[in-house]
């Protein structure tokens, strides 16, 4: 297991996550962990108490979860959002987009590959859950 | 046409960089070939059977003179001097070096173009009517709305690591010369009784191993909330379409599994969701968009008159020009369907040929048909015959869009690592064999589609007749399809039975064009006797 990235400045969560369905019948766990095949509107009734939402990727090609990440941050979750599992430094910028503010790869990233991932996009061409501002409208200031 | 501005250049010169990146560190080794193989394929580049094959995206199919340069000097100086136009209206190249891909994209962005998103699990290249701007048939011209998807889609980061690939067509036309109905979503922009602009959404049609017509899930979304139902179609999908097994996880599979109405109160959920998010672009993007496409300056009063006293010339204006809505234009079609030929393939000469001639005859704009020809949209009709001349000196002058010889076949088992069959030697035996007995003209519109395999890139599924190649136990086989269309009135062909031989489905085709030639009433294509008499008589006449 590689080290966590983190992009907050606050303390991160020091227990370990539980399953959705735990955690819904669970009224004192903070951190949850998101599979594939989770529903995750099933949390937004629940995110006053969740500090921490691991979003699992058992495979990178499993393009879930950066919908799930895009929906918790559309529904006003300001917890940490962390990718966990088969992540990989090409995809850093687009889960960063889509609400992502950490991640635990199982293979240790290279950081200068990091830094190089977040400075790839001198700008981008949509609305999603980060605060870049679109192409689009700054074409139409 | 459309022209980056800053920003959409700095996309492009991004994303070679990236691709260069991403390329030396496959070569350092810290890239696995499973890694790395999504990131080549979401810049077009497929590992074939003997070489790589790049696909390079010309969005909605239409390019300029000097992009179409720019397309034949890649194919001298990195291919073997040649491109294939596909059915998606890009180019691909069949014998490309993994070390000079990126030298290929860099190529690329100095004219404005691009391989993002040809291939790989993501939103693909979005393709259109390639008469767009040029019919009369239009209730306005599809592109803006395509550009303004292909920026939403490109980099989109939450739809880049979807089920499986994702086909997007948009026309505005009751004419549909964009199989719009046979893609993930089709899009046909409308006008309704107040006057007002919209689209209408197709969602979950395809061809594949499970061919699907897709069904309207709505008939009128406001155009300044295109994008926004769009993303809705799009999430609903990558959070339900099937993962566990490749063959299940097009969006087509989720419409007919879920059904189009669970599909649709779903998408109609997100999207009302979405639209708090604020996720659609400024409408200005969109008028801004639009002045880009605006109609170059026709001449007014320009002759209405061709001069046919030249018989050769007289067959190909009847049979590749078609009506264009301004008086004293037509819109020409280049067949890249030599009898005998290589459906789709161009060589350099003749693309640099094809480019010239958009400029000199058709306002520097060049079309890509997805039946894998050439369009130039905008030609003056005194201008035909000179156009003409030097398309037929070039071995371009053809007469026969839309014809038998006029075939869509995929690249098949010459390229194609996927393939069980060869489809293009089909396609040479067939056209031969028309050219020879002389039925071509006199049998009219008839689509023939051929593909090699079961994922039909060659539109089997949807050809008036299709051909799908098939192993047989180690020999190729061929099995015939009579009834599909990819237009309007789309439908999806039917098997006749038994398959046949390399040899034997020329004849067969030949029988079915005689059966149609006995049973045809006034003016019917090949299609509508076939809806008329049904399959009997065909099947008859082939195992009788």
């Amino acid at each position: 297991m590689a080290e966590t990235l983190r992009y907050r400045d606050d303390q991160p969560v020091d227990h370990p996550a539980v399953t959705v369905d735990a955690f819904v019948d669970q009224s004192n766990a903070q951190a949850v962990r998101i599979e594939p095949g989770d529903d995750t509107r099933e949390l937004l009734p629940h995110l006053q108490r969740l500090a921490l939402v691991e979003v699992n990727f058992p495979a990178f090609g499993d393009g879930r979860g950066y919908s799930s990440a895009r929906m918790l941050r559309e529904a006003g979750y300001e917890g940490e959002l962390r990718a966990v599992g088969d992540v990989l430094v090409d995809q850093l910028a687009y889960m960063r987009r889509c609400g992502f503010d950490a991640f635990e790869p199982d293979q240790q990233f290279d950081m200068d590959d990091v830094k190089a991932a977040f400075e790839r996009w001198p700008e981008v061409y949509q609305n999603a859950a980060d605060d870049r501002t679109p192409i689009w409208t700054k074409r139409h200031p | 046409m459309y022209k980056y501005d800053q920003y959409d250049q700095a996309m492009v010169d991004a994303r070679v960089e990236e691709f260069r990146d991403q390329a030396r560190r496959r070569l350092e080794g810290k890239l696995t070939e499973d890694q790395f193989k999504p990131l080549r394929l979401m810049n077009g580049l497929y590992l074939q059977l003997h070489a790589y094959m790049l696909r390079v995206a010309i969005p909605y199919g239409t390019l300029n003179s000097q992009q179409m340069h720019a397309l034949a000097d890649i194919a001298d100086k990195y291919d073997r001097g040649y491109g294939h136009f596909t059915t998606r209206q890009n180019i691909q190249y069949n014998w490309i070096k993994l070390e000079d891909a990126g030298d290929i994209l860099a190529d690329l962005a100095k004219v404005e173009m691009h391989a993002i998103q040809t291939s790989g699990n993501c939103i693909r290249n979005i393709s259109s009517d390639h008469f767009a701007g040029a019919t009369a048939d239009e209730v306005v011209d599809p592109r803006p709305y395509a550009e303004l998807l292909r920026q939403w889609s490109s980099f989109h980061p939450e739809f880049s690591y979807l089920p499986r690939k994702f086909k997007i067509a948009v026309i505005a036309s009751d004419t549909d010369r964009a199989a719009m109905r046979l893609h993930d979503i089709g899009i046909q922009i409308v006008e309704n009784d107040a006057g007002e602009l919209g689209a209408a959404f197709y969602v979950g049609g395809g061809m594949g191993r499970t061919p699907m017509i897709a069904p309207c899930i709505n008939p009128f979304v406001p155009l300044d909330r295109l994008v926004t139902y769009a993303e809705a179609c799009l999430r609903v999908y990558n959070r339900y379409g099937r993962r566990d097994n490749k063959y299940k996880a097009r969006i087509k599979i989720l419409v007919h599994e879920m059904g189009a109405e669970e599909y649709t109160r779903q998408v109609e959920a997100e999207y009302a969701h979405l639209l708090e998010e604020g996720v659609e672009p400024p409408f200005a993007e969109l008028e801004r968009i639009r002045t880009y496409f605006e109609d170059p300056l026709f001449e007014a009063g320009a002759g209405d008159e061709i001069d046919r006293s030249d018989p050769d010339f007289a067959v190909w204006v009847d049979r590749n020009t078609v009506a264009h809505k301004e008086t004293g234009y037509v819109s020409a079609v280049i067949s890249l369907k030599p009898v005998g030929g290589i459906p789709g393939d161009a060589t350099a000469e003749q693309m640099r040929l094809m480019a010239d001639l958009a400029k000199d005859y058709s306002f520097d704009e060049l079309r890509v048909m997805h039946t894998q020809n050439i369009v130039l949209p905008h030609v003056r009709k005194a201008d035909l015959h000179a156009l003409w001349t030097a398309l037929d000196e070039a071995g371009l002058g053809s007469p026969n869009l839309d014809t038998v010889e006029d075939i869509i076949a995929c690249p098949g088992l010459d390229y194609c690592s996927l393939a069980n069959a060869r489809s293009i030697p089909i396609a040479q035996r067939i056209s031969e064999r028309f050219a020879a007995n002389g039925k071509t003209g006199t049998l009219g519109e008839l689509k023939l589609k051929i593909s090699g395999c079961i994922n039909a890139c060659g539109h089997h599924h949807a050809g008036h007749i299709g051909i799908l190649g098939v192993d047989r136990k180690g020999v190729e086989n061929y099995q015939l399809l009579l009834g599909g269309s990819e237009a309007q009135d789309a439908s999806l062909a039917k098997i006749t039975g038994p398959g046949f031989s390399e040899d034997g489905i020329v004849d067969a085709v030949e029988t079915v064009t005689t059966v149609f030639e006995r049973e045809r009433q006034d003016g019917e294509r090949f299609l509508d006797t076939y809806r008329r008499i049904g399959m009997n008589p065909f099947k008859e006449a082939l195992y009788g």
